[in-house]
Parts: C-alpha cells; structure tokens; sequence
C-alpha cells in the first residue's frame, strides 16, 4: 500500500512538471512543438470519446490501476507509428516493437507491470523519444528486465528536475530590478544578451490592450522574458482549479477505491521458503561444556539435589547449661501473667444446687453488660457428663487470655494483707484513765425553749443557764432544784459566771446588752461584798465617751439582782471573763464594721474597742488564763494577741470551714475548737500553728467544747446529740505531746429542729460535765 | 544561676516510657510484626505511675512500652527475618503476577523461616522459669490439638500441638504427678504437681468447635507458635529427667503386643504410633532400664526439735502423696464407649489403674469386656443390657471424686441410674466465713475417718423419713443430740438447713441474762465494744478508709454465704416437701 501512495504522489508531481514544460513551449510557440499539442488535443479526443479517465496517459500509467490502458496503447501505437512513418525512422520503429516484444517475454512474471509500460512509452513527447528509443534501445538490450525498469524511471525524470526546465534567461531567481537600467535582461543559453523589447507598453498601450484583445484576462507578464504569455485553456482551467482547492490534474480521483493487498487470508505458503540452518541440527558446544560441568560437579558432590525441609521442629535440651550469669534485671524486672483464675463450684457441670441461679438471678445475670457480671457463665447442672455439650464460648475466653499476655499493662501491686485489728491504734484502757463522767445523773428541766448558755460557778455549787424563752434560771448542781428564774428582755445568748470566788457575778447577754447579774447565792458575805465593790465605783472626772453605756440597776431590777447594764450598739453574742474577774469582753459579730470585740473593765466601768481592723466574722474570743494574751476565733483562723504589747502573736489555721466553739487549756499551751464541719481541732501552741490533732467523732456540727479546769478531760457536744469526753493529758515535758484518747460517748439529748447539744461545760471541782441541749434540758454527766 | 533552661519532658518518667506508635516506627515494623513480635519476646505494655507526665501532658488513652523493653527488641535477630519474610511475600506475588510457576516453586523453596529456640533461652533462662509458665501453653495447645484439620489454621501446628499434648499426657502418666481433675461446663481441668510446680491446664470436649469470626486467629497462631516451641523443649527436659527416650518409644514389651493386631488399619506408620502413644494404655521406653517402681527414700537426717517435727511432717506428706498415686493401684476399668475415653484413660492410668475399651474405640485396648478381673465398669448410660456380676458398674464422675478425694469414694452414689452427688471443686480452698457446701463438709468428714457413723445416720435418717411422716419431730430431736455430742462440727451443721433454727435458741443466751456471771461477762463483753469503738474513732483517716473497706468485704463474704446457706436450705425444703407429697400420693 505503501510503494502505491508513493507512486501516486510522484506521478502528481511528475504531471505538474511536464504541464509547466507544457506552457513553456506554449510561450515559445515553436512549430515543430505543434504536432504535439496537437496530438494531445487529439489524444484527448480519444480520450473522450471512450472514457475520460482511461484517456489519461500519465497518471494510469504510473498509478498501475489502469487495465484499460492497452486500448489507448492500441492507438497511440497507431498514431505512433504514423509519426514514426512520417519521419521514416524504421529502425526505431522495429527496435520499439522489439523492445515491446522482449520487455513482453521477460516481464512474463510481472504482467501488470509490462501491461503499464506500454502505454507509457507513447505518452512521452516525441521528441525526446526519438533520441531516447535509440540509445535507451541499446541499454535496454544488456541490462534486461533491470535495464527496463532503469529506462523507464530515466524517461519519468528526464524533465522533473528544476535544472532540466526550459530556462530562457540564465539569470536564475534574482529580482529582475536589477536589470532595470540595462537594455538586456539576461543571457541565453548560449552567453548572448536578451535584450528587452525595444518599446515598452506605457499606460495607453496597456488600455488599449485591455479593450481590444480579447484574451488580455490571460496573458501574463513574464519577467524574465519581459514577454507576455497567453494562457491556454488547460491553464486558466488549472488556475481555477488549484484557486478553488481542487486537485490540478481534472482526471485525478481522489476517492480511489481502496484494493486490499495483503489480505487477512492466512496463506498456505511460507512468505520465505528459506532452509533451516545447518547449525540448529548440531547440539551446541555451549551448552555441552556447561552440561558436563554440572555433571562433573555432581558426581564430585558438589551439587547436592535440594533437600525437602524440615517441618517438624527438632527438639533438643535447651537448659542443658544453665547459666546463672544469664538471669538479666530483666528477669527480676519482669512481671510474670498472673495465672488463670481456679474454676470454683458453680463451674461444675453438676454443682451443688445453691449455686445455680435462680429466675431472677438469671434475668438480672442476662440483662447485666459482660463487663458487670460476676459469673462469666451461667452455672447449670447436667445430670450426667454424656449431657455436656461443649462451650460455646471456648475459643473465645483463649483468645481473650491471649490478649491479655500480650496487651494489658503488667503492674505489681501491694495488695494490703493486714488484720483489721491491726489497723486499730493502741491507746490506753479507759478504765486507766479515770475519773471520767460515765453515767448520765441528774436533768435540770425547766426551760421551755433551747438552752443555748450554762455556766457553773466557781465554787461548784451553782449553776446558770440561759435559754431562748428569756429567762436566766439558776440551778443548785446537786438537788437539780431550780434557785431562781430571772426574765430577761430577750433570748439570751451566753450566760458566764465570774471565776473570781471572791465575787459573785454572772454576765448575761441578750439581744445588745449585757447584764451584770448578783444572783445572791451563797456565802452572804461574797453576795453582800460585791454589791459593795459595784457601789464604791467613783466616776472619774473627765468622762469619756464610751462605745457602750453603762448603766447602774435601781429598784425592783435592782431587787431581781441586776446590778449592771451595758447595752450595746450591735446584738452581742458572747460574754467571757477574764480569769480574774474584773476585765469582760464581749463579741458582736458583724462583718462590716471593727467594732466586734469590746473589753470591759467592771471596777472602772471602762470600755474599749482592742481593735482597729476588721479581720473578718468574729465567733468567739476567750481570754489566756495566765498570761494577757487575748484569742480571737474568726471564721476559719484563731489569733492570739498580746494584749499589753497590743500586737498580733500567732495566727491559728484550723483547717476547719467555720469555727463554732474555743476553748483554751487551763495550762493556756493548748487550745480546742469546734467546729461546724464535725471537726475538732486541737492545737499545741508550742508545736505549729497547725492543728496537732484533728477529731472527727462527731457526725454531726460541734457547737460546745469544754475543758476541765483541774482533770486533763476535755468534752465536746454536737448536733447529733451527743457528748464525747475525751481524755487529753497535757505533759510538763516539753517534748512529750499531749495525749488524747476518747474515753465516753454520752447520750442522752434528743435532737428537736435538727439541733441536739448546745453547750457543755466541766464542773469546777468534780470531774462532771453539764451539758445543754436543745431539747431545753440541761443534764449532768457524773 | 545561670545554666541552660530545663526543659519538660527531658528527663524522669518522660522519657522512661515510649508510646506504641514510636516504639512500631524506631522499630520499623508494621503493627502486625511488632504484635508478633512482642509475644514471642513476651514484651507486655506499662502502665506509668504518672500518666499525664509520660504523655507530655496530655490525657489521651495511650499504650506504653518501656523504652527498655524496646530498645532489647531493636537487636532482635528475628526483626531481620520478618523482614525478610516480607520481601519474600512481595516476590511471590510479583512472580504470581506474572504467571512465573517455576519462580514461584523456587521462592517456596526457599521460604525464610525462623527459629524461636534462642528466644525460649531467653525469655527463661532455667528450666523452672518456663515449667512456672507452661499453663497458657498447655490449655492452648490442647485447643489447638482439637481443632479440625482444615480451614483456621496450619495443619502442621495441630498435628504438632497434638503430639505435644500426648507426649505431655504420657509424662503425666509415666511420673504420676496428676493432683486433682475438675468436670467443668467449659472443659476438664487437670492439675499436676510436676516438679513442685503446680501447673493446671485445660482441656475442652471433645467436640467439633464453631469457630467465632470476632476472633483474630493470627495472634491465637503467633502465641501457639511460641507455645510448641517452648513446649517442646520441656517436655524434651521432662522425658530425660525420666530417663524415658524422648520422641516416646512404646516399651517394647507393650509394642510387640499392640503391634500384631491393628497394624493393618493404617496407611502410615508414623500415624498409628501417635495414635497408639495416645491410646496411653503401654508404658513408655526408657533410656536405661530400671526397675519399674524405685522407691526413693528420704535419707534420715540427724536432726533435734523443729527439725524432727518438720522431717515428720515431710515424711507424712510424701507418704500422702504415694497412697494417693497409687490410689487406683490393682483395679480394672473397663470403658464403654459413650465415656470421654482419652480423659478417663489418662486419669486411671495416671493413678496406677488397668484400663481397657472396646476394639472398635479406639486402639490399644488391652482386655475385652468379657475379662473376668474387670473390677470396675464404667458407664455413662442410665442402663445395661449385658451386667456381669463381681464388677461395679459406676458412672464416670465417681473416678475424678475419688481422685480429688484422694481415696476410693464409697461406689454406691455413682451406681448406674443413680441421681449423682454434686461434683465440687477441688480447687476451692475455703477460709473461715465462707460458705462450705454439705457435701464437701461430708467429704472432709469421710477423709477424717469418721465416714460410717455419719453415714449410717444419714442412712437411717433417710429411712425414716421414708417410713413415716410423724417421726420428723423425732428426727430433729435426734439431730439435735448428735450436735451436742460432737460440737466441733457446729459450723458444719449451722449452713445445714435443719439445724439452722435450732442454733438460734434462746436456751443459750438466757444465762447470760439472768445470772450474774453471765451479766458480768456481759459487761465485759459490751466494754470491750466500746473500747473498740473509740479506739476507731481515735483512727487516722488513711487507716480508717482501709479498715471500712476491709470491714465491707467481710461483711459481703458473710452476706454472700449466708445468701448461699439460705439457697441451699430453700432447696432442701422443697425438696423434702416433693419427696412428702409423692409419698402422700403413694399412699
């Protein structure tokens, strides 16, 4: 397919070639051409008269596609032969026949070929032939069948190179303005000038050509030649043609029907019948040299056939020598998998009926995530072991053991393997540690509402309560019999009897005042002595205004025992005495103001405030028992002042929330507080400022401690209406810490609005223990 | 001052610990490799004190390795091979990819392989240390060995898992070392005390398992992989510490009778040997030649005060332990063929029994049933056609009773037909306050000595009641005497339903109230309480947390054995109440 395309592409090059020679003698117009066009017309009448596209001589010839060519040949043999006659050249004439004859014998293999050959002679123009048929006769008789098919491509590009063209002026392609000043435009073939016409057309001339010749529209200006050419009819056709895209030849097909060469039959014949070589019969030296090495290595024993694999793993003493060097910290380091727990009873397959679950047990086991059950399984009997089936969670719990080894994080942990008893500290009997109140003894009842105060007066024999029904009562300790029932014009709040024997006072708080009571009880000479010690106060003579007024009682309050009245600015909620009996101080909790804590000195009926700053919510204060240090409880810390240097001595953390209660060691190195969130805390001046010991007994909020003034006990009442006593020795050694063992839980409080003992306090003497509560009892502890 | 700036994360517990993910990217090996690996090297992850510091301050779940344990894997000769082993599978797909068969047969032919045996020396440099972690090996390679040979795994890994298993078996056997066995609802578990090591292991039913698709068999292979290894050099260890050669041989005395008979039923050698080793019927070859039972005595040693007492102890015990070897010593079992053949054999024999099965179950059955010696049958059927009269027909349970009991329990609960008596767990120890169920109280009666007394009350008991309605009276009175007579047993009878209300008479606390001594003591008593009671509250915080929480635990224990005492004494009532109404119907 490929040779054909070509072909065809040279023979429509070659047709534009011959047709510019064409045009050329067409220019020069030369008689002895004119034979030719004229038998090209006459050609082309044949042409016509039979088939266009078999008339076309050129390309059918090339293409090889042209079967009907021989009829044409038929002619234009004729007409050969007439022009051959007409030049009387006979030798030609029998040397083309010869030819035609032997190129007929010799191409017998190639039909078409010679079939195409023919008619091709008769289309070259006959002058070239006529040289051509003698010498290319003679080649054509030695080089056979070669020879032909070399004449035959000589005749097709005898003419196609640019060289050959018909060249009038040999100037070549220059731009012919060169010669514009020169007569001649160029030179022949033979050297001589050409010399221009000798009279240009001007303008007029060109117009008048224009009107008169008829074939002005196609002449054309040759340059080289300065000489005009008129077109032929082929000519103008062929300009139009190409103007219009079109092929220049008219006959040339573009929609050729394709011819399939090589066709998809499979052929019976080989494409080369080319023999075997002699070499694919001999065994290869090679490979033979190369055989025989193996051989030879084989039989030496240096190629050993492939031994099939051990699959079964071999087995040998692996801890035949033991090395002690080998065990690494790794091995001490390393944690061994705990082993698989023991099945118990209920994994039997026949276990003893109390360990299988019953309906319920069995719902609760089903509706339970994995993770929550106690028993992986459900426990069943079977009652024969033919009656097991298997379990169906088997691979399963392996696999599960498998993670296990290689996926939970290993940890050694202490289990604690300790007795219980153990854990108990040891502590000294109870029983060692008498006198203790054990024994609830006597109830004072009489109160109507809580008793929020009581107090026992120094010498043992009395005691006061103050309660939210507005009285103060008095009480004898041992008949339990009430002395004397004072109203009072408010709720009281803390009742406190003076600790000086020597007096007999009671301070009592209500509402902003506090009240300095002689309840007449007792020696008639301490009564009858402290109304004298009230009496002689002589006003001082520049008066000072006081925070508090004080104001002397007269009359039927005078008959009730009032002997005193200071009112205050704000409700005053605690009263204390100082350990002598003449200073007083007096709590009046408010947040926002540093008038909380007011000091009271009774023999001089002075007042002041010891305070400049706000430290926050005062609870309670209490005064040292020796030494003129002063204590303050706020919410959550205790400050200790010095009361002659007026500074800040120690500050307490209680670690509680809120402080209720304080009291301090009759000592004045220890201190207890009580507070709300059920603690008590008991602090060692001399260690920390942190408490040492920290009591969580109660359930409920503390709200009264207590020491004993001479026993080392101390007790603390709370709302859950008890009383815990609680032995705590304080050392003279300094480094010995004190020692603090509960010794009694006493009940016997009912607990009315969620409150149950409010106050407690230490008899004097004995080693008893009031209490208050709110259920407007008062009790004795003995 | 001065000095560089310290910078977090850079020194302590931070850099202790390494995160899975780095530990897999140090190591470059994928997650499956580095899972293979760290059970093979038995590398388990750690759990830091300190999570948040490790973590670098972060609270996300991570796993930890010790940076240790990684950096002991880093020069692992098998990393090499895993890698090798990948390149290997990339090749074989290539050359599949690519059709090339013969490329393909030659890389099969050389498929890396490893070897586990330096890592076995590693990971237990003695011999004690892998005896000490055989359990997992053994409960798995029994598994494995039950598995069908197709689908889940290697069928090279359950036949060797099941040579493993039967060569372990046949040490068992050959040393008499089995302890206790346990009928599970999951399997029978075994414990041997095997050079003072007590190694339980278990085994499942024999039954064809559905396999569960939530289960990564590769790891189960991994681990079975480390297993046989391991196992295999202990029981190599085991056999020579026998002197028994090792693969086992059959005694040639046994060989040459099985030989005769079954030879032509199998195709191959090798398999009828493993079979017949199975059969655990013959004894096994030894090295040297000895005499079968060597007695070992303990060499008397000089000894004065504790010693001598100990030396008694140890003697007692060793003597213990022979009577129980040799507990089924001179008997003849003869096994139907719906009992559990493999387990059952292995047990007897395990306790010096003759055991037999019909030729048609399995191979190495030495006697017929027909054999007049038999002593013992046993039956897993509610009845026989064919009974002969000088053996007992018992059901199977009787065996691993008697063998945790350690004597021959009496034959006539485990009659055929009989409903059995609950099978306990020997490997409950109880403590005081736990719940101790009847029948172990009994059974611990019965090894004290004290069987038949006990015995034929029950007996008795049971008659009477079966003759008459009217006597239970009597029959509690009776009960009650029989506590009083022996105190010692108060507890037992406190979780028996009956004797329960009678324990709380108030016949016992009268004198307490009324007498003066008994006030006193009383007093005392409450004194005592309340000491206790304020030395609690006396407790520091730390201890007092620590004291509740033991005091729940008791408390739970108490409550979950009371829960179980209640249980047992319901059953028991409506039991009595059934066995009452069939007897009212009867009439």
């Amino acid at each position: 397919m490929r040779t054909v395309n070509l072909e065809s592409q040279k023979t429509g090059t070659m047709s534009k070639a011959k047709e510019k020679s064409a045009k050329k003698r067409v220019v020069e117009e030369d008689d002895d051409q004119l034979p030719i066009f004229d038998k090209d017309v006459t050609e082309k009448k044949a042409g016509e008269e039979e088939d266009a596209d078999l008339s076309d001589s050129e390309e059918s010839v090339f293409s090889g596609l042209e079967d009907s060519g021989s009829d044409s040949h038929d002619e234009e043999e004729d007409a050969e032969e007439g022009d051959d006659e007409e030049e009387d050249d006979d030798e030609a004439v029998i040397l083309d026949e010869i030819l035609t004859k032997s190129s007929g014998v010799e191409t017998a293999t190639e039909p078409p070929a010679t079939d195409k050959n023919k008619p091709t002679q008769p289309d070259e123009k006959p002058a070239s032939r006529r040289k051509m048929k003698k010498g290319e006769g003679v080649a054509m008789d030695d080089g056979g069948e070669k020879g032909l098919i070399t004449i035959r491509h000589g005749d097709e590009y005898e003419h196609d190179t640019s060289d050959e063209e018909d060249i009038r002026n040999t100037v070549g392609n220059i731009p012919m303005e060169w010669y514009q000043d020169y007569p001649h435009i160029g030179y022949n073939l033979d050297g001589k000038k050409i010399f221009k016409p000798i009279r240009n057309k001007d303008e007029l001339d060109e117009f008048l050509d224009k009107m008169e010749n008829p074939d002005y529209w196609r002449t054309v200006h040759d340059k080289t030649t300065a000489s005009d050419i008129r077109l032929s009819d082929e000519q103008v056709d062929l300009v139009h043609r190409l103007q219009k895209g079109q092929f220049g030849d008219i006959n040339f097909n573009e929609y050729e029907p394709s011819v399939d060469f090589f066709t998809n039959e499979v052929m019976i014949h080989p494409v080369t019948n080319r023999p075997q070589d002699k070499r694919s019969f001999i065994p290869s030296l090679i490979e033979k040299e190369k055989v025989s090495k193996l051989v030879h290595a084989i039989k030496m024993g240096w190629i050993k056939p492939r031994k099939p694999k051990e699959t079964t793993p071999q087995y040998y003493d692996l801890w035949a020598k033991e090395d002690p060097n080998a065990i690494l910290g790794r091995h001490k380091m390393h944690v061994p998998a705990p082993k698989m727990r023991l099945p118990g009873h209920e994994e039997s397959y026949n276990p003893p009926p109390e360990y299988l679950l019953t309906e319920e047990e069995r719902m609760a086991w089903e509706q339970q995530d994995a993770e929550d059950r106690k028993l992986p399984f459900l426990p069943q009997k079977h009652s024969c072991l033919r009656a097991v089936p298997a379990f169906s969670r088997f691979i399963h719990e392996r696999f599960e053991r498998c993670l296990d080894l290689y996926l939970c994080p290993r940890q050694r942990k202490m289990r604690v393997n300790v007795n219980p008893e153990d854990l108990i500290p040891k502590l000294p009997k109870p029983k060692d540690l008498q006198p203790f109140p054990t024994t609830m003894s006597l109830v004072y009842i009489g109160h109507t509402s809580l008793v929020r105060s009581i107090s026992a007066s120094p010498t043992g024999q009395w005691l006061v309560s103050g309660s939210d029904d507005c009285t103060v009562r008095f009480w004898e300790v041992n008949t339990g019999r009430c002395m004397k029932t004072l109203e009072v014009g408010g709720a009281v709040k803390s009742v406190v009897w003076n600790p000086n024997q020597a007096v007999c006072l009671v301070a009592v708080c209500f509402e902003s005042t506090v009240l300095l009571l002689n309840p007449a009880l007792g020696d008639r000479l301490v009564v009858s002595s402290t109304d004298q010690l009230i009496t002689s106060y002589e006003p001082p003579e520049e008066d000072k205004e006081q925070a508090v007024t004080w104001a002397l009682s007269e009359g039927p309050e005078h008959d009730n025992g009032h002997r005193l009245t200071l009112t205050h600015p704000k409700a005053v909620k605690q009263v204390v005495w100082h350990g002598k009996g003449d200073y007083l101080a007096s709590v009046m909790p408010d947040n926002s103001s540093n008038l909380q804590v007011l000091i009271h000195q009774v023999s001089k009926r002075r007042t002041q405030n010891p305070f400049r700053k706000n430290k926050g919510l005062v609870q309670c204060v209490s005064f040292h028992p020796l030494r003129p240090y002063f204590f303050v409880a706020t919410q959550r810390y205790v400050r200790v002042y010095n009361l002659i240097k007026q500074e800040l001595t120690k500050k307490l953390m209680t670690n509680c929330k809120w402080i209720s209660s304080m009291a301090i060691h009759p000592g004045g190195d220890n201190l207890i507080c009580g507070s709300y969130d059920c603690r008590l805390a008991w602090f060692d001046l001399d260690l920390s400022t942190k408490p040492y010991k920290m009591l969580r007994h109660h359930k409920k909020a503390l709200r009264g401690v207590a020491y004993h003034k001479h026993y080392p006990l101390f007790a603390s009442g709370a709302d859950d209406g008890s009383v815990i006593i609680c032995h705590g020795m304080v050392y003279n050694d300094l480094l010995q810490n004190p020692l603090i063992v509960p010794v009694k839980v006493l009940k016997g409080h009912q607990i009315t609005h969620d409150l149950g003992v409010l106050d407690v306090t230490f008899h004097p003497t004995q080693p008893w223990v009031f209490s208050s509560g709110a259920d407007a009892t008062i009790r004795l502890f003995t | 001052m001065g000095g560089l700036q310290k910078k977090k994360y850079e020194r302590g517990s931070a850099t202790n610990y390494i995160t899975r993910n780095k530990a897999r990217k140090k190591l470059q090996l994928s997650l499956a490799d580095f899972r293979r690996l760290c059970i093979l090297k038995g590398i388990y992850p750690h759990e830091p004190k300190h999570k948040k510091k490790v973590n670098k301050g972060s609270t996300a779940p991570r796993t930890f390795y010790l940076l240790k344990d990684i950096r002991f894997l880093l020069h692992e000769p098998i990393v090499r091979k895993f890698r090798e082993y990948k390149v290997f599978v990339r090749k074989l797909r290539k050359a599949y990819g690519k059709a090339e068969w013969t490329g393909v047969e030659r890389l099969r032919d050389n498929k890396p392989g490893y070897k586990l045996d330096h890592i076995i020396k590693e990971r237990y440099p003695t011999f004690i240390d892998a005896l000490r972690d055989i359990d997992d090996a053994l409960s798995m390679c029994f598994l494995f060995s039950t598995f069908a040979r197709t689908g889940k795994c290697h069928v090279q890994t359950i036949t060797l898992c099941r040579r493993l298993t039967v060569e372990w078996m046949n040490y068992v056997v050959a040393s008499r070392s089995l302890q206790k066995v346990f009928i599970s609802i999951k399997g029978i578990y075994y414990q041997a005390d095997v050079l003072g090591q007590l190694i339980t292991w278990l085994v499942p039913y024999q039954f064809a398992h559905d396999h569960p698709t939530d289960v990564d068999y590769r790891v189960m292979a991994t681990f079975t992989e480390m297993y046989t290894t391991l196992f295999g050099f202990i029981n190599f260890r085991l056999y020579q510490t026998l002197n028994l050669v090792y693969p086992p041989k059959l005694d040639s005395k046994a060989e040459s009778e099985l030989k005769a008979e079954h030879e032509e039923d199998y195709a191959m050698d090798s398999e009828s040997y493993l079979e017949k080793l199975s059969a655990l019927s013959a004894s096994l070859a030894r090295v040297v030649a000895t005499a079968e039972e060597e007695e070992n005595q303990l060499d008397q040693f000089p000894a004065d005060g504790e010693d001598i007492e100990n030396m008694e102890a140890r003697e007692k015990e060793q003597k213990e332990q022979e009577d129980q070897n040799r507990l089924f010593e001179g008997l003849k079992f003869f096994l139907n063929r719906e009992v559990p053949r493999e387990s059952l054999a292995f047990i007897l024999r395990c306790f010096g029994a003759e055991v037999s099965w019909d030729k048609s179950l399995c191979i190495g059955g030495t006697y017929d049933v027909t054999d007049e010696t038999i002593t013992h049958q046993i039956v897993d059927r509610p009845d026989i056609d064919k009974q002969y009269i000088n053996r007992y027909y018992i059901q199977p349970q009787w065996v691993f009773d008697s063998v945790n009991a350690k004597m021959c329990l009496p034959v006539e609960d485990y009659f055929l037909g009989v409903t059995l008596p609950p099978h306990l767990s020997p490997f409950v120890e109880e403590k005081d306050g736990d719940y101790v169920p009847p029948e172990k109280l009994k059974l611990m009666a019965l090894q004290r000595g004290e069987k038949h007394v006990q015995e034929e009350e029950e007996e008795e008991d049971e008659d009477e009641d079966d003759d008459d309605d009217e006597e239970e009276d009597n029959d509690e009175e009776d009960e009650d005497l029989t506590e009083e007579k022996n105190l010692k047993k108060m507890e037992d009878q406190r979780s028996q339903g009956k004797t329960l209300a009678v324990k709380v008479t108030p016949g016992k606390v009268k004198p307490w109230e009324t007498g003066s001594v008994g006030n006193k003591v009383r007093l005392e008593q409450e004194e005592k309480a309340e000491e206790k009671r304020l030395a609690i509250m006396m407790m520091k915080k730390k201890e007092k947390y620590l004291y509740d929480k033991i005091m729940f635990g008791k408390k739970r224990t108490t409550r979950e054995a009371n829960k179980l005492a209640a249980k047992r004494k319901a059953h028991e009532d409506t039991s009595k109440a059934e066995k009452k109404q069939k007897k009212a119907k009867k009439k």
